[in-house]
């Protein structure tokens, strides 16, 4: 296969991936941070926090449709750029993606129509309950495109078939229970929560500065500062780490975001700072901070971390065994019944995928050389420099996002809202969390790399046999589109947010459930 | 582990899921997207507009919902058909993502300028993200009737062979047309349920006449051109029902005019034709005697019988293969395994009765025509 496909695909599927990422985590957030300030109202029945609700919920809509639109693609993108990848793990991977559909994304589209439509239509208690199931089903969204994400970094209750060339589920349990996929779920949607305060905060401090609805922007920033203590502090707490030493693929993930070349002995230290060098393999410079990557890593200060050229090492072992896997599976192909082929399968079939590493360069693994072995083996290793900044930055911007809440939290306990050094932080603080996610996906997917599922399948063994032409036209045109509805997205955020909280109340004097119009 | 159905009826049963979603995206999203193609031209003013906007408003986010779990679905429990069909239809797929972008924004985004060319812009982007899928998907249909051009390494690796272009033939561009018919159909009946009495539903009743008997000219044209077209595959052996998920394994050869053979085995299939016919008849009558629910019911009816007759007509094939007949994906070689299947089908059992009573309840709380005069009153409107 071309290479320039494969890079290609793995562009598009980048672009794509990060550019719905942008919405969702707001969406993840604010459909919650929607319940509790409706739930306020509800039960305090003043009609500022209803004015307060139907602010935030028009942003959320205007957000939520991109979030809907990019998603589309993504369902469909497996099938158009990655078919092999769709043949070969969609026994496993399609299961999670259609109980989506029925289980989350039914409800939270049946019910988001009805959020904006149904004010009128239904009770106070009915609304809520109708926003509430919006919130319930995006976040249960977030949790099945984890499990079958997670699945891809840890690939548990799987097993190749030879008779029909790919992976089938032995145990759907494992899949779904699966630490890593797990870990990533409450990681993820901390993250969005977070983004969805932030944004919030920040809002509410522009306005403070401008001295305008200030009623509004306080009790707005007051929810914002409580939820994103919670949630910043979560990120952190229910981390990503826990999977770290499941498998090699994430044992070399750890490395790499290390740049840990050789294997740190017992307490293990981590690197404030460094300089990784891919072309000597070594990092310069290095700051160690003592004892806390042993910590993270393994919960302990007695085990050592694998650094790369263990993992390295041990990659050139198992492809050796995955040659022999491949053999079997060759023969089990020209004959089904062949028992000592099936034999010498089950005793390789761990390590398959590392024999199909080699097609990169053979397109027999058996003819391999011993060169070409070792050349493979240091294929398994990330991008070090990418891994090891976008660590840095990701979990840096999280810290910072603490001290930011911790600070609106204790602002808003005293009742300073209008701390103007503070808002203006706030303000310049809305991007950040943005970056820190994208970074985080950054992480798990090169992270992931060479692999599109660990130990499984190789990413370039993955494409579907396109043209470069077929790519760079869906890349280009899908540049332009997703460009122009970014600018457009940008353009009526910020002009909601300038016609403010009681627009609507301007424009029909009385709101249709007869309340009064202005608190 | 001895699940309680066996791998062949599972097979068979995930084939009538496949259907029900296909037709569940036909009917619900289907209306959506014939309201958008008939947007520009039953409704002329941004009054008219909005409030034929607002007869799909609230509810077009969950009928797109059939569509995605459709795609889910087929990835799940078909997953060859899933990597074939959207690597293969690669440019066709795009344009309909593409379009089908534009719609969740073009619902949010157009009232909220009030400048007419914003608006205008929008509501070509809504009449594209309703006519470009259904006319792409009715090409693909036709295309799937022909056999696409595919086949298989020993590695079950997909080799592609045809274009964009050669998607384009006269039977596929026929499809293409009566599946557009289909839906403006189904669309200007829902109007009429939908919309506030008056000039635009006048306007849908017209326009609906035309699709409806345009539905009835090229169904027949087509039922014609498959029985004497040229076009058909059989099975060379019986296969094993129940074997590994390998389409190589497979004997097929083509045979033109076979897809007429389930009727002659099971004759009452005949009954999905002639629901598409009888449908589409029913619907015209509504519009002409201004019955509203007539109009509707008879749409649905027709929308149903038409895509039954093009899945029943291909049984066991989902997608034949021009280019190398034995790589032909069929319900006995191209599904998930066995227990994903049976897994996959608890959850359907659990969660899809649910989804349909929370869609009904939302379409109870929604019930009404949309009107101008609402427009003036209630914020929460497009």
């Amino acid at each position: 296969m071309d290479p320039a496909v494969v890079d290609l695909s793995r562009l598009q599927f980048a672009l794509t991936a990060l550019y719905h990422f942008l919405f969702v985590p707001l969406t993840l957030g604010l459909s919650f941070m929607l319940v509790i300030m409706e739930s306020i109202y509800v039960m305090t029945k003043r009609p500022i926090w209803r004015t307060v609700t139907r602010f935030w919920a028009g942003l959320f809509g205007i957000n939520f449709v991109l979030g809907v639109a990019t998603g589309l693609t993504m369902e469909f993108q497996f099938g158009m750029n990655w078919s092999y990848y769709s043949h070969y793990v969609g026994d496993i991977f399609g299961a999670p993606l259609a109980i989506e559909g029925l289980m989350a994304f039914f409800l939270e589209a049946t019910f988001v129509g009805l959020m904006f439509f149904g004010w009128d239509k239904l009770s106070r208690v009915g609304h809520l309950f109708v926003t509430f199931l919006v919130a319930v089903g995006t976040n249960f969204s977030a949790l099945w495109i984890l499990v079958a994400n997670g699945w891809m970094q840890n690939p548990v209750g799987a097993a190749f078939n030879p008779e029909t060339m790919r992976m089938e589920v032995t145990d759907f349990g494992a899949v779904i229970f699966n630490p890593v996929a797990q870990a990533k779920f409450v990681h993820t949607v901390s993250a969005g929560y977070t983004i969805a305060a932030v944004f919030v905060l920040g809002v509410s401090a522009w306005y403070l500065l401008k001295g305008k609805y200030v009623g509004v922007a306080k009790r707005s920033m007051t929810v914002a500062a409580a939820f994103g203590l919670a949630s910043s502090l979560s990120v952190v707490v229910l981390g990503d780490e826990s999977g770290y030493t499941l498998t090699d693929n994430q044992r070399m993930k750890l490395a790499a975001l290390e740049a840990m070349w050789e294997t740190e002995p017992a307490p293990a230290g981590l690197a404030a700072f460094g300089i990784p060098s891919l072309a000597d393999r070594k990092t310069h410079y290095e700051v160690k901070i003592p004892y806390v990557l042993g910590l993270i890593a393994t919960r302990s200060i007695d085990k050592p971390v694998a650094g790369i050229f263990e993992l390295v090492a041990t990659a050139e072992d198992r492809i050796e065994s995955g040659i022999i896997a491949y053999g079997a599976v060759e023969a089990l192909k020209a004959n089904p019944k062949d028992l000592a082929a099936r034999a010498t399968f089950e005793q390789h079939r761990r390590d398959l995928g590392y024999g199909l590493m080699l097609k990169r360069y053979v397109s027999d693994p058996r003819m391999a050389d011993p060169a070409t072995i070792k050349r493979t083996a240091w294929d398994t290793v990330p991008n070090v420099p990418v891994m090891f900044w976008a660590f840095r930055i990701m979990a840096g911007t999280g810290l910072l996002l603490i001290a930011l809440f911790a600070t609106a939290f204790v602002l808003v306990t005293l009742r300073k809202h209008q701390t103007k050094w503070f808002l203006i932080l706030a303000v310049c603080a809305i991007p950040l969390p943005w970056i820190a996610s994208e970074l985080g996906w950054v992480l798990a997917e090169v992270g992931r790399q060479p692999w599109a599922v660990e130990g499984v399948l190789p990413t370039f063994l993955g494409a579907s046999s396109l043209s470069v032409a077929q790519l760079w036209t869906t890349i280009i045109a899908f540049t332009l589109l997703y460009g122009a509805l970014a600018v457009v997205e940008v353009g009526l955020i910020l002009r909601h947010i300038k016609k403010g909280p009681f627009a609507e109340q301007e424009t029909f004097a009385v709101s249709p459930a007869g309340e009064p119009a202005v608190a | 582990m001895e699940l309680p159905i066996d791998y062949a009826t599972l097979r068979v049963i995930w084939w009538a899921l496949m259907g029900v979603l296909l037709i569940g995206f036909a009917l619900t999203d289907g209306f959506d997207m014939g309201v958008g193609a008939l947007l520009p031209f039953v409704a002329k003013t941004d009054e008219e507009r909005r409030m034929v906007i607002n007869t799909v408003g609230a509810t077009w986010e969950g009928n797109q919902v059939w569509f995605i779990l459709g795609g889910g679905a087929i990835f799940a429990a078909w997953p060859l058909v899933y990597a074939v069909s959207f690597s293969g239809f690669y440019l066709a797929m795009f344009l309909v993502l593409a379009a089908m972008i534009l719609r969740p924004v073009g619902f949010k985004y157009r009232s909220k300028r009030p400048d007419p060319r914003w608006r205008s812009f929008w509501d070509w982007a809504l009449f594209t993200g309703g006519f470009v899928p259904v006319l792409v998907f009715g090409v693909a249909v036709g295309n799937v009737l022909q056999g696409a051009p595919f086949r298989f390494d020993s590695d079950l690796r997909i080799t592609y062979l045809g274009s964009l272009l050669g998607l384009f033939s006269p039977f596929a561009l026929l499809c293409g047309l009566l599946s557009v018919a289909m839906l403006v159909l189904h669309g200007a009946a829902w109007l009429s349920v939908k919309a506030e009495e008056g000039p635009v539903i006048e306007r849908a009743r017209r326009f609906g006449e035309i699709a409806g008997l345009a539905s009835i000219v090229l169904f027949a044209a087509g039922g014609f051109f498959v029985a004497f077209g040229g076009q058909g595959f059989r099975l060379e052996d019986l296969t094993n029902a129940a074997g590994p998920s390998n389409p190589l394994r497979t004997g097929v050869v083509a045979a033109p005019g076979a897809w007429l053979d389930n009727y002659v085995r099971h004759s009452w299939m005949i009954l999905a034709p002639v629901l598409g016919f009888v449908g589409a008849a029913l619907a015209l009558l509504g519009l002409r005697l201004d019955k509203a629910a007539l109009s509707f019911t008879g749409s649905t009816v027709s929308t149903l019988g038409i895509i039954s007759t093009v899945g029943l007509s291909m049984f066991p094939f989902i997608l034949p293969s021009v280019a190398d007949p034995r790589s032909s994906l069929t319900v006995w070689n191209a599904s998930s395994s066995h227990l994903t299947l049976f897994i996959m089908l608890v959850c359907t059992v659990i969660f899809l009765p649910l989804v349909l009573l929370y869609t009904a309840w939302v379409y109870k709380v929604l019930w009404g025509r949309s009107t101008t005069a609402a427009l003036a009153t209630n914020p929460d409107l497009y």
